[in-house]
């Protein structure tokens, strides 16, 4: 059995690997996220062989494709005999590294007109793994920024609603309770349905990622605000204030430092959270536009009987989240483990 | 004293099985009753029919409907005195058996059958039918029929010559007008004429109504309504059609229209059996169902390109006094043809054919679509996607493109725009994501901007707040009457500058001089070279940029018999007295 700092470790190693990738989708992605290749919609995932059909081992895997434009690309039968191995560091479409470093190199690909779909393709013919990987970005990204929001707003707010007490503590509460009670889905909409025209993509994003964070700072409020309650009768505290700390100094230099590991895990479990809130509301159409691919623009499609009882590729970015999440709330189990040990 | 006896009780007995008999024969059919004879294969009697609806009716009354639900269920419970055959997209008589014009085409003198009765048993005739457009024609009961019935700006009047003919005038002779009475339902005067005059026919006629109350002409009659699970119909008996043997119809008992919110619902429904007949669904399905057409039990029909054409269009309002000016500063690129050529040349038709319908639909360069054979001009020219072409047309406008590829104005502005589409048509979105990509290949940034369906409307129609719209349009009937308020430049749905008080364009005012005219050119070849031509400045001045027309997708249990579905609207149950099920 793992100790509990050896599991935090492989889950934050886990997290560190997967977010590094999703930095470089567009290395790890062997195509651009919004290319229809029209000829191929709704292919299925690519079959990678190392024997051929006549029984002999290629050390290079390979896939089949078929040279004439006919013939749709990506066919689950690959049926023609056209042999296309899969190369490393090709030169592909080009992408920009968090929007800085500009390249065309890509870890793998094939030739065209041969298609590597690993994860199957949508209607529109796009490569869905590579989707995945941009959609990771946008996903991860408003899942980050709105646990970050939640949590800034409840240190604020629950550190001033339990140091003061009182009247203060009650306002802040009760309003606290007002936000929890309020069905932000329907907020959303009518939030969504309010803006003008020409907002880009990336100021919807923004703008619903903050409202989402911001409805959502009083459970994070009244943790912290339990944590700061029992942290302001410490000894030391007390001595401090006797010897004259304002009431600034002492939240910043001795209250606050104690929530600290609350926090942590708090930001852990919050993250998970606010990716699934993203993509509910991508799903539901509320989210990013197209072609922008987040997750639940990913699993949009599922909305249609059709797509749901032909093409089962299309679940894989469901499926992939489950391990995402479970190291998510391996990490935050650990951090908890931890903490306990450490006595308040 | 026993022999009177037994002749009295001969006599009884005669005169009661004669009552027998001739009460019976009510209900038969006889010479003198002028039965209509339908023209389908004879089937047998009995049976039950069940089909899904997409939303409760929201009423029976016939003057007052809107929505297609009601009207489904009101075309099975009422007749009209001229109908359009849509297997033959032209006109039959109905409870007219025959007609005759006048010589300026200005009057319709009408024979109505004899012996025909409503479902309650009461006769039917010529005071049914002036009430029946009395109550169409009465600005207060504002039917939304009205609009339909009023030719040269004024309504037309109808005058009862005897008890089965009436004669219609109209304000100037009008080609389609057999047409016009196509599913105006005659209205039962003994059971309405009451309410009507005590002003409450509005209420006449809902959904609450219980079926004694109601009584109309069409081959079958209101059995139950249960909210919110669905309407019965059972046969009505006193239905004046019947087969070449000689037998009545309709041949079903029943027709029970269950509620099927979604059209993914209604597919899983009738791939299960739980109804018999899927009217109008999409490609997607198509491919779907296709695969367990064999075991199941039931077939399916790809009947081409129905009527329906679905278009990109640029707002070209007049924004001055909107106090748009975001939009208004876009609005030189819009209404420059230059711009319109291009976009039109650099969209992917049949890859949306390809992509959003699987193949089953139709590319179009104009508004008539190929499941229109009376009314499409052949000669309409149908380029090939060119982008080369868009550049150059680009060019010679003065647009011009940075080195990123990003198109810039003639004043250097970057060329960016959203194109509006309703979010419960995922068909119409997935076309303006094509559009999307395909404009983003000539450099223009294009966002997609989906909006519940009755918001999107009133952009277009009321706040003129958009920019681009990929929307689709179908009328009722393939004449080109039927959209007179797309093409007038007055029109309501005119969609791309509605409601002018003076035509904006010289193609517009040339539009409506042609349409005009070819309402009142009664010849079929000449009006056919004024509706060419409309179609021509369609094609060539692009005031909408025509995409795709959808196949029409219908499919039925294979116990149905006589089904015979039609690409005009209700597609699959406008013969409904002639379905039977084995």
């Amino acid at each position: 059995m793992l100790t509990e700092r050896q599991k935090l470790a492989w889950a934050v190693a886990a997290l560190a690997a997967f977010s590094c990738v999703v930095l470089f989708a567009g290395f790890f992605a062997p195509y651009d996220f919004a290319a229809q290749y029209r000829d191929a919609p709704f292919a299925p995932p690519t079959a990678i062989h190392f024997l051929d059909a006549g029984g002999q081992f290629h050390i290079r895997p390979f896939v089949y494709g078929s040279r004439d434009p006919g013939e749709r690309a990506g066919s689950a039968a690959g049926d023609s005999e056209q042999i296309f191995a899969i190369h490393w560091f090709v030169r592909g479409a080009p992408y920009k590294i968090a929007g800085l470093f500009a390249s065309r190199v890509h870890l793998f690909g094939v030739e065209q007109p041969a298609r590597i779909f690993l994860m199957g393709s949508d209607g529109y013919g796009r490569d869905q793994f590579s989707r995945f990987l941009y959609g990771g970005q946008i996903s991860m990204l408003a899942g980050l920024i709105a646990a970050i929001l939640s949590v800034s707003m409840g240190i604020f707010a629950g550190g001033i609603a339990g140091y003061y007490g009182g009247w203060i503590d009650e306002i802040l509460m009760r309003g606290g309770e007002l936000f929890l009670a309020l069905p932000w889905l329907y907020l959303l909409f009518a939030v969504r349905a309010a803006l003008p025209l020409h907002i880009s993509q990336w100021q919807v994003f923004l703008l619903l990622i903050s409202v989402m964070g911001l409805i959502g700072w009083a459970r994070p409020a009244r943790l912290i605000r339990g944590v700061v309650l029992s942290a302001k009768e410490r000894t030391f505290v007390l001595a401090a204030r006797g010897m004259g700390a304002s009431d600034a100094y002492l939240l910043r230099r001795h209250v606050l430092p104690q929530t600290y590991a609350v926090l942590l895990t708090l930001v852990t479990l919050l993250v998970p959270q606010y990716v699934l809130a993203e993509v509910t509301l991508t799903f539901l159409g509320l989210g990013v536009g197209e072609p922008m691919p987040s997750w639940g623009a990913l699993l949009s499609s599922l909305q249609q009987y059709s797509v749901l009882s032909s093409y089962w590729w299309m679940f894989l970015p469901a499926l992939l989240l489950i391990p995402l999440f479970v190291v998510f709330y391996a990490a935050a189990d650990a951090l908890q483990e931890l903490h306990k040990s450490v006595p308040l | 004293m026993g022999r009177m006896w037994l002749g009295k009780v001969c006599l009884v007995l005669i005169v009661a099985i004669s009552c027998v008999c001739s009460a019976a024969r009510a209900r038969f059919p006889q010479a003198s009753e002028e039965r209509m004879i339908a023209d389908g294969s004879p089937g047998h009697a009995g049976g039950r029919l069940v089909v899904a609806l997409r939303s409760e009716p929201k009423t029976l009354n016939p003057a007052l409907a809107l929505d297609e639900p009601s009207r489904d269920v009101i075309r099975c419970m009422t007749a009209d005195l001229i109908h359009i055959n849509r297997g033959s997209l032209k006109t039959e008589p109905s409870l007219a058996k025959s007609w005759s014009v006048s010589r300026d085409g200005r009057q319709y003198t009408l024979q109505l059958r004899r012996g025909v009765r409503f479902s309650d048993g009461a006769p039917f005739h010529a005071d049914d039918v002036i009430f029946s457009f009395q109550v169409y024609l009465d600005e207060k009961v504002d039917s939304s029929q009205r609009d339909l019935l009023v030719v040269g700006g004024k309504p037309i009047t109808v005058v009862k010559v005897d008890d089965y003919t009436v004669r219609f005038e109209l304000a100037q002779p009008y080609a389609a007008a057999e047409r016009l009475f196509d599913s105006i339902a005659i209205l039962p005067r003994h059971l309405l004429e009451n309410g009507y005059r005590a002003g409450q026919f509005p209420q006449a006629w809902s959904l609450s109504m219980p079926p004694g109350q109601f009584a109309g002409l069409g081959p079958f009659r209101l059995k139950e309504y249960v909210a919110g699970q669905r309407v019965v119909l059972e046969r009505n008996p006193y239905y004046w059609k019947a087969d070449r043997a000689g037998n009545p119809l309709p041949y079903l008992n029943e027709v029970v229209f269950l509620f099927v919110p979604s059209e993914d619902a209604q597919v899983i429904r009738f791939q299960s059996g739980d109804t018999d007949v899927l009217s109008r669904f999409s490609a997607d399905n198509f491919a779907v169902l296709q695969k367990q057409q064999a075991t199941k039990g039931y077939h399916l029909d790809d009947l081409g390109a129905g009527l329906e054409y679905n278009f990109l269009f640029f707002n070209m309002n007049d924004l001055a006094a909107k106090g748009l000016p975001e939009i208004a500063k876009k609005q030189p690129w819009f209404q420059d043809l230059r711009f319109r050529q291009a976009v039109s040349a650099a969209i992917d038709r049949e890859g949306i054919v390809r992509l959003v319908y699987g193949g089953r639909a139709t590319p179009i360069w104009d508004q008539v679509t190929p499941g229109n054979k009376l009314w499409l001009d052949e000669k309409i020219a149908h380029p090939a996607r060119s982008l080369e072409r868009s550049r150059q047309l680009l060019q010679s406008a003065g647009f011009s493109w940075k080195s990123d590829g990003a198109l810039l104005d003639p004043h250097g502005n970057p060329v960016d725009f959203s194109i509006l589409t309703s979010s419960s048509n995922a068909q119409r979105t997935k076309i303006a994501t094509i559009v999307q990509d395909d404009l983003s290949q000539l450099g223009m940034t294009v966002q997609v901007v989906p909006l519940e369906f009755r918001a999107m409307v009133d952009r277009l129609t009321n706040t003129y707040n958009y920019e681009a719209a990929v929307m689709g349009l179908v009328s009722g009937d393939a004449d080109p009457t039927s959209e007179m308020n797309v093409w007038l430049s007055s029109g309501e749905t005119h969609l791309w500058h509605p409601r002018q008080e003076k035509p904006a364009t010289p193609w517009e005012a040339e539009m409506d001089r042609l349409m005009q005219q070819q309402l009142v050119t009664l010849d079929y070849d000449k009006r056919k070279s004024l509706y060419d031509r409309v179609q021509e400045i369609v094609a060539e001045d692009l005031p909408i940029i025509c995409l795709v027309s959808p196949n029409i997708l219908v499919g039925a249990s294979n116990r149905v018999g006589n089904f015979r579905p039609a690409i005009l609207v209700p597609y699959a149950l406008w013969n409904i007295e002639q379905l039977y099920v084995q």
